[in-house]
C-alpha cells in the first residue's frame, strides 16, 4: 500500500470510530494478540474501504488481519462480538495460565531465601588485593566450588537437605543442561566438517587459476540439533525429586532451542511457555506448584494418550528424543500404558526413561506400569543424582 | 476495488475451487493490503489448492517453493550454472582474456539460474508465489524469507541488487510441525482453513466430478464428515473424499445404503493406516452408514 493511499482513509474516518478501533486493538492486546501499529493502520484502511460499511464482511476481514495463529483465530469471533456489541469483555484468559503466586510452599520460600547466600564468583574490583592475591583467591574459590560440585553430583538427591546445598544442586542441574547442549552441538560440527564441495565458492576461487579448481571450498552441512521433549512425573511418589528436575527442565528448555517440556500427574500440562520466563526463580516457582499437583495417583497411560493425541504431532519430529522422568508407579491399567508407549515409540527417534529409583540399592523395575513400558524404552537409566544425569550425555550424542 | 467476496467466490468456483465466504474475504484483503497470506490447517484441507486457484483466477503464473529441512538460498533463490562457467573459463583462456574480464563475464546474467524466489520477483506480470509448508524450513531460512517479503529485493553479491519488477501475490502454508516466528506471523494475514462442512464438501465433489449424482455427493460428504469425528490416526482430507467419490461412481454405486459391501471395501480410499482400517470394522461402517444415509 502506498503512503498516499494510506493517508487517505485515515482522513475520511471519524474521530469517534478511530477511538473505538483503538479501544478494540487494546482489548485484543489484553487478550494476548500481537497487534502493532501496522495492523491498526491496515484496519483503518479496511474500515474506510467499502468493506467497512458491511458488518458481515468486517468481522472476517479484521480476523484475517489481526490473528496470527489458530488459538487467536478461535477466540476472535467472541472478542469481536463482545467488543462491538457493547458487552466489553476486557480479558478472557484461561485461569490456568495465570501465574498462581499466592501460596508458595515453605520449601520454596526457604530456597529463595537461600539464593543470595550462595557463593558468587569473586569480584576482582571489590576485593582490593594485589593481582597475585586475586588469583590465589580465585583458584581457592574454584577448587572449593569444584569439590562441592563433585560431592553434590554423587549424592542421592534425597539426602541433600541443607538449603544452601539444594540451591547449589539446582544451579548445577541447570548448568548441566546447558553444557550438554553445547557439547552435543560442537561434536556434531566437528564430525560433519568438509563433507561436500561448495561449488559456488570453488568456482570463484578457481578463476585466478584459469578455471582449474585447485583451491577447494568445502561446504559444511548444517545439521539440525537434537530436539528434546521431556515429560516429567509430578506425582506424590516423585515428590523428593520434582523440585530438582524442574530446575533441570528449565535448563533444558533454555539451552536446547527446540525443546518442549510437559509435567504430568493425573493430567498433562504443557509447561514450556512458563519455563521460558527469564526470571528463573519465578518460572521454577510457578512450575513447582503445578508439579506438586493434587497429590493423587499418577495416570501415566492417560497422560501419554493425551500427549500422543494433542501434542505429539506438533512437537515430535524424526530427530526428537523423548525423555520420560518417572518412577513408573501408575494407577491406570498397564495395557493402556503399553499401548500409548508403542504409539509414541513409532513417532520419535528414541525414548529415554529416567527412573530415580534405579539408584536405590536392590531396585528391580517391578511396578506393573514400569514392566509394561520397558519393551518400548531405548534407554532405561537412573537419575537419582547429578552424575547419573551427566552420564546421559554421550548417549544423547549418539542419537 | 469493491470487496465483492461473492464475486471472488464465484470466480474461484469457475476455476474449480469452492471457497467459503471467509476465505474469499481473506483473498480480497490480500490484494487490498498487499500483504502475504498465511494459511494454516490440518493436512488435506486444500491449502495448496488455494494458491493454484488464485493463480488461475488472476491468470498468473504459479511459482511454487516447496520447503524442506535444510532448504538453503542456493535452492530457493539462485544458483550459478557451473558447467557453463567452467567451459567459459576454458574458452576464454584460449583467447587470452584477463582474469578480471573472465570473472566479469562468467558472473553475468547469462550464467544465472533462477530459483523460485528470484523468479517470483523478476516477472513482469505479478505471479502467485506459493511457499509451501514453510514450517519445514529452518529458522534461518524463515528469517531470510521475511526480509524478502518486506523489501521484495535481493542482493546477489556477484551481480548487484535485484529489485522486484512486480510484487507477487504470496501465499504461505503451514502444517504446524514447527512454531513459526512471531515476526513472520505479524507480517502475514492469517486464515485458518478448516475441513469443509458437508454442504461445501458436496459442492466440491460435484464441481470436480461433474458426472456424479447430486444425491451420492451429499451422502459421500456426510459419510466423510462422520468419519472425521471418529478417533482416527490420519483424518481423511478433501483429496481422499474426491478419490472415494470417483471410485464409487466408477463402481456405479448410486446410493450408499444399497451397497454397504462396496462402501466397506472402498474405504481404503479414505483410511491410510492399518490401525484406522482395523478400527473401522464392518459393524462400525454399517452404524455410520445408518446414521448418514
Amino acid at each position: 500500500m502506498s503512503p498516499a493511499a494510506m493517508s487517505e482513509p485515515v482522513a475520511t474516518i471519524g474521530a469517534n470510530l478511530r477511538r473505538r478501533l483503538a479501544g478494540f486493538t487494546r482489548t485484543l492486546r489484553d487478550n494476548g494478540f500481537a497487534v502493532g501499529l501496522a495492523e491498526t493502520r491496515d484496519a483503518l484502511a479496511i474500515l474506510a474501504s467499502p468493506a467497512g460499511a458491511r458488518p458481515a464482511l468486517l468481522m472476517p476481514a479484521l480476523r484475517t488481519l489481526f490473528c496470527a495463529d489458530h488459538s487467536d483465530w478461535q477466540r476472535f469471533a467472541e472478542i469481536f462480538a463482545a467488543f462491538w456489541r457493547g458487552r466489553g469483555v476486557r480479558r478472557m484468559q484461561p485461569a490456568a495460565s495465570m501465574p498462581s503466586r499466592r501460596r508458595p510452599s515453605l520449601q520454596h520460600l526457604a530456597q529463595s531465601a537461600a539464593v543470595p547466600a550462595a557463593p558468587r564468583p569473586q569480584d576482582p574490583v571489590e576485593s582490593g588485593d594485589g593481582e597475585a592475591g586475586d588469583e590465589m583467591a580465585d583458584r581457592r574459590e574454584h577448587a572449593t566450588a569444584a569439590s562441592t560440585a563433585e560431592r553434590l553430583a554423587a549424592a542421592d538427591l534425597r539426602h541433600i537437605v541443607d538449603v544452601r546445598e539444594i540451591a547449589q544442586t539446582h544451579a548445577l542441574a541447570e548448568r548441566l543442561a546447558h553444557r550438554m547442549r553445547a557439547r552435543l552441538v560442537r561434536r556434531e560440527q566437528a564430525r560433519r566438517r568438509g563433507r561436500r564441495i561448495d561449488l559456488r565458492r570453488t568456482i570463484h576461487r578457481s578463476v585466478s587459476h584459469g578455471g582449474t579448481p585447485i583451491d577447494l571450498a568445502w561446504r559444511r552441512r548444517k545439521v539440525k540439533p537434537l530436539r528434546l521433549v521431556v515429560l516429567l512425573d509430578g506425582s506424590g511418589s516423585m515428590e523428593l525429586y520434582t523440585a530438582f528436575f524442574v530446575r533441570f527442565l528449565h535448563g533444558v528448555v533454555d539451552a536446547f532451542r527446540e525443546s518442549e517440556a510437559f509435567v504430568f500427574h493425573t493430567r498433562l500440562a504443557h509447561v514450556s511457555a512458563s519455563l521460558r520466563d527469564r526470571d528463573v526463580a519465578r518460572a521454577v516457582d510457578r512450575l513447582s506448584l503445578m508439579a506438586q499437583g493434587m497429590g493423587g495417583g499418577t495416570r501415566i497411560g492417560e497422560c501419554l494418550a493425551a500427549f500422543n493425541r494433542w501434542h505429539a504431532k506438533r512437537v515430535i519430529t524424526s530427530r526428537t528424543a523423548v525423555m520420560i522422568v518417572s518412577d513408573g508407579y501408575d494407577t491406570g491399567a498397564p495395557e493402556r500404558l503399553a499401548d500409548e508407549m508403542r504409539r509414541l515409540r513409532r513417532r520419535c527417534r528414541r525414548i529415554i526413561w529416567l527412573n530415580p529409583l534405579i539408584g536405590w540399592r536392590d531396585y528391580a523395575p517391578e511396578a506393573r506400569g514400569m514392566q509394561a513400558a520397558l519393551p518400548y524404552v531405548d534407554l532405561f537409566a537412573p537419575a537419582h543424582n547429578l552424575a547419573s544425569l551427566a552420564a546421559l550425555e554421550p548417549y544423547l550424542a549418539r542419537i | 476495488m469493491t470487496p465483492d467476496r461473492d464475486r471472488i467466490a464465484e470466480r474461484l468456483a469457475a476455476v474449480g475451487y469452492v471457497a467459503d465466504r471467509d476465505l474469499a474475504t481473506a483473498l480480497w484483503l490480500m490484494d487490498f493490503l498487499k500483504r502475504p497470506l498465511l494459511l494454516e490447517g490440518e493436512a488435506g484441507v486444500g491449502k495448496t489448492e488455494v494458491a493454484k486457484a488464485l493463480a488461475a483466477v488472476h491468470q498468473a503464473e504459479l511459482i511454487r517453493l516447496q520447503c524442506y529441512e535444510g532448504l538453503d538460498q542456493n535452492a530457493a533463490l539462485y544458483e550459478w550454472n557451473y558447467q557453463r562457467q567452467l567451459l567459459a573459463i576454458k574458452a576464454h583462456e584460449g583467447a587470452g582474456a584477463s582474469a578480471d574480464a573472465i570473472e566479469e563475464h562468467i558472473f553475468s546474467e547469462k550464467y544465472l539460474l533462477e530459483r523460485p524466489l528470484l523468479a517470483a520477483i523478476r516477472r513482469d506480470k505479478p505471479p502467485v508465489l506459493l511457499v509451501d509448508e514453510v514450517d519445514r524450513a529452518d529458522e534461518e531460512f524463515e528469517a531470510f524469507l521475511l526480509e524478502l517479503l518486506s523489501d521484495f529485493q535481493v542482493s546477489i553479491p556477484e551481480l548487484g541488487t535485484v529489485t522486484a519488477r512486480s510484487i507477487p501475490r504470496v501465499v504461505l502454508t503451514s502444517n504446524g510441525t514447527r512454531e513459526l516466528s512471531d515476526a513472520l506471523r505479524r507480517r502475514c494475514l492469517y486464515h485458518y482453513v478448516d475441513f469443509p462442512d458437508v454442504e461445501r464438501e458436496a459442492r466440491i465433489v460435484t464441481t470436480r466430478l461433474p458426472h456424479i449424482d447430486e444425491a451420492l455427493a451429499q451422502q459421500v460428504a456426510r459419510m466423510v464428515a462422520a468419519l472425521r469425528k471418529e478417533d482416527l490416526r490420519k483424518v481423511p482430507g478433501v483429496a481422499e473424499t474426491l478419490d472415494w467419490a470417483a471410485t464409487l461412481a466408477g463402481l456405479e454405486v448410486h446410493d450408499l445404503r444399497q451397497a454397504p459391501e462396496a462402501v466397506h471395501e472402498t474405504l481404503i480410499c479414505l483410511l491410510k493406516t492399518h490401525e484406522d482400517r482395523a478400527r473401522l470394522s464392518r459393524e462400525v461402517t454399517d452404524r455410520l452408514l445408518g446414521k448418514v444415509a
